[in-house]
């Protein structure tokens, strides 16, 4: 079975946000507005996080996109009251939207913060409607909902394959957030097929994770920031 | 019927039989807070969340800061009321009803708190239909429903025999007391079951109340978060909570003595006990407190100095500073001094512990959300106002709770009093006697 994973470099990072949106679109996530966002409500399930270090004028900037990392011992899911994320079949961390009970116990025990919660009864305008994306639920109000590297894709891509009577390649499962980014800084494969170029890049040494230390076993390798 | 008002403790059936315009004033008003608590979960209910002041990084507030709070303070009763009859303190006599009382009313307040900060609470069923063993939310509830169980039981049992005396010698609610009292006479059959099984009672309890505050400290510390994962957090917390209840159960004891003419029953000698025991908390507070701090302090893990830099310098200073100044500084000064350990300043002593003890859960619950291990933008959480409404709610319940308990079953047990009058006296004498090695003459002049 893949171990599905995914490699962000963050030299070619710009910070433009167009995963952020590829995401929002992909996903049906809804659009909370102005107010809400400044009470820091936002739902994005990718999100890009902004480190600034050194002092005026020497700032350097590394823009660093967040989606859920797919921890191979995820800590959102031993305390988890009632099965509502669970690791699934294909190794990723899933939400049971229809059976969570909005505790938000996962959320605070994310090391990473990449979880959000309905806080009130999720909208999408109206004359966005038909941009919906029909493989994908539609969240309700007091559910915990998260970044899951885009797994109706790979639903997809696998009966599309059996249909074909083929394997699965792993061309067919890419997430939207990588096909959107425009400086191909998010690359994404199988992180134990040693052809793949995912493979190399998660042995270079400029790869991390973020608070490798946990023991969390992070499946998003970042790249580091180095300048030329 | 009549002679009851020449029973020489009619102080304590007076609260039962008679009823002044106050009573009715204060229920009212009570009422209508807790009313208005509940206008506002059903807009929360209808809204969603939202209507808090909860966000993406910090989203527990006030209702689990509520919950915690709540349930340390039902440590009071049962806990302490099961220790005292263990060990024989013969003091306990008229302070253990209410301890038990605290208990049952404020543990099913507490209970309720998880729910109220549940984003569905029509799939609460979930828990038990799905329940996972291994979260430890379901260990809370395993432990919280079991310590509802034993607490109640153990107040129903020693009331028994309370009730048969207000079966067989009042008028009013005589129906509720006949179904109560369950046929009690008084025989010494009765007694001896009734005995042992508040003995087998008081002994369960104790694990059991142990086990309900550490279990809710491991919600914190099983996580990985800086400023929860603690190993010290169980043991913290059960001192925290017996802290907190014993505070509580003076306030109660203090406005209640002031209020039903209980002079007589509470003595000095009781709350100069008690605050014995609350001072001993207090250092034993510290103490943890203390060591919590300066491991963090000492091994400079940068994420756990963050918190404790906010703690104690950020946003949450004047909180902390409040923490340490009211459950620590000003009950260790005003204990000692024996000036100042008067019952009005255990009364003020004992609120400032509770709001101290309140300050505690907050400072433990918030600024280990608010500081997140990625460097993200953090909105700080100010509680709305149906956060407010809901925790006055909570204590309006308490209030009202303990009030209409006043006034259906004697707050100070009297049935155990009375045994105090006649066989507690012999019997603290008789052990004494066996224990002190130059009374064996009298001891002697006694049997012959």
């Amino acid at each position: 079975m893949p171990k599905w994973g995914m490699v962000i470099d963050l030299n070619k990072c710009t910070g433009c946000g167009s995963c952020v949106n590829a995401c929002r679109m992909e996903n049906n996530i809804p659009v909370v507005g102005a107010e809400p966002a400044q009470e820091g409500r936002t739902m994005d399930w990718m999100q890009i996080i902004t480190e600034y270090d050194g002092e005026y004028p020497n700032v350097r900037i590394t823009h660093i996109p967040r989606p859920c990392f797919q921890c191979g011992d995820p800590p959102c899911v031993k305390v988890c009251p009632v099965h509502a994320t669970f690791v699934n079949e294909d190794g990723l961390v899933g939400q049971v939207y229809y059976r969570c009970i909005g505790c938000r116990y996962c959320m605070n025990a994310c090391p990473y913060t990449a979880k959000c919660f309905n806080y009130f009864k999720p909208e999408i305008p109206d004359e966005y409607e038909v941009l919906l994306n029909p493989d994908v639920t539609r969240r309700m109000n007091g559910v915990v909902e998260k970044c899951s590297f885009c797994h109706h894709r790979l639903a997809l891509a696998k009966d599309t394959a059996r249909y074909e009577e083929r394997e699965l390649d792993e061309t067919d499962y890419q997430t939207a957030c990588l096909e959107s980014c425009p400086t191909k800084a998010i690359t994404f494969g199988d992180l134990e097929n040693s052809e793949h170029e995912v493979n190399h890049l998660m042995h270079s040494n400029r790869a991390f994770r973020l608070e490798e230390g946990l023991g969390t076993e992070p499946k998003v390798y970042y790249l580091k920031r180095e300048d030329k | 019927m009549d002679d009851i008002r020449k029973d020489k403790d009619y102080t304590l059936y007076r609260p039962i039989l008679e009823t002044d315009k106050s009573f009715y004033l204060i229920i009212t008003i009570l009422l209508a807070v807790i009313a208005w608590a509940g206008y506002m979960y059903i807009r929360q209910l209808q809204a969603g969340l939202g209507v808090t002041g909860l966000n993406r990084s910090i989203s527990w507030g006030f209702y689990i800061i509520n919950f915690v709070f709540f349930i340390g303070i039902s440590h009071a009763g049962t806990l302490i009321s099961a220790i005292l009859r263990l060990s024989q303190a013969e003091w306990r006599r008229p302070i253990t009803r209410m301890a038990e009382v605290i208990t049952a009313i404020v543990l099913l307040i507490g209970a309720v708190h998880p729910i109220l900060d549940l984003g569905r609470p029509d799939r609460i069923l979930n828990v038990f239909l799905y329940g996972r063993l291994q979260s430890p939310l379901l260990w809370d509830v395993t432990a919280i429903s079991m310590y509802f169980t034993a607490s109640t039981v153990y107040l129903y049992v020693p009331l028994i025999p309370d009730i048969a005396l207000l079966r067989d010698r009042t008028t009013k609610f005589k129906w509720l007391y006949n179904f109560c009292s369950w046929g009690y006479q008084g025989t010494e059959h009765h007694k001896k079951v009734l005995e042992r099984a508040m003995n087998i009672l008081m002994v369960i309890v104790i694990p059991v109340a142990v086990s309900v505050h550490t279990v809710i400290s491991f919600i914190f510390s099983m996580t990985i978060q800086p400023g929860w994962h603690s190993t010290i957090f169980g043991p913290y917390f059960v001192v925290g909570a017996i802290f907190s209840g014993t505070a509580t159960l003076l306030v109660m004891m203090i406005a209640f003595r002031k209020m039903y003419h209980f002079e007589n029953y509470l003595k000095e000698i009781h709350f100069q006990y008690l605050s014995l025991l609350l001072m001993i908390f207090s250092i034993f507070w510290a103490y943890f407190t203390f060591s919590e701090f300066i491991t963090g302090i000492y091994g400079n893990e940068p994420m756990e100095m963050n918190i404790i830099r906010y703690k104690f310098f950020g946003d949450y200073a004047p909180f902390f500073w409040a923490m340490v100044l009211l459950n620590f500084v000003i009950p260790v000064i005003v204990l000692s001094f024996k000036k100042l350990k008067t019952i009005t300043g255990i009364f003020w002593v004992s609120c400032g512990v509770i709001i101290g003890m309140w300050l505690e859960r907050l400072i433990i619950v918030v600024p280990s959300l608010s500081n997140p291990r990625l460097p993200y933008e953090v909105i700080p959480y100010i509680p709305s106002l149906t956060e407010w409404a809901l925790f006055l709610g909570g204590i309006s319940v308490f209030c009202l709770g303990f009030l209409l308990f006043s006034k259906l079953f004697p707050l100070i047990s009297i049935w155990e009093l009375e045994e105090g009058r006649t066989e507690g006296l012999q019997e603290a004498k008789a052990r004494l006697d066996s224990y002190l090695p130059d009374v064996i003459m009298a001891k002697g002049s006694g049997n012959d």
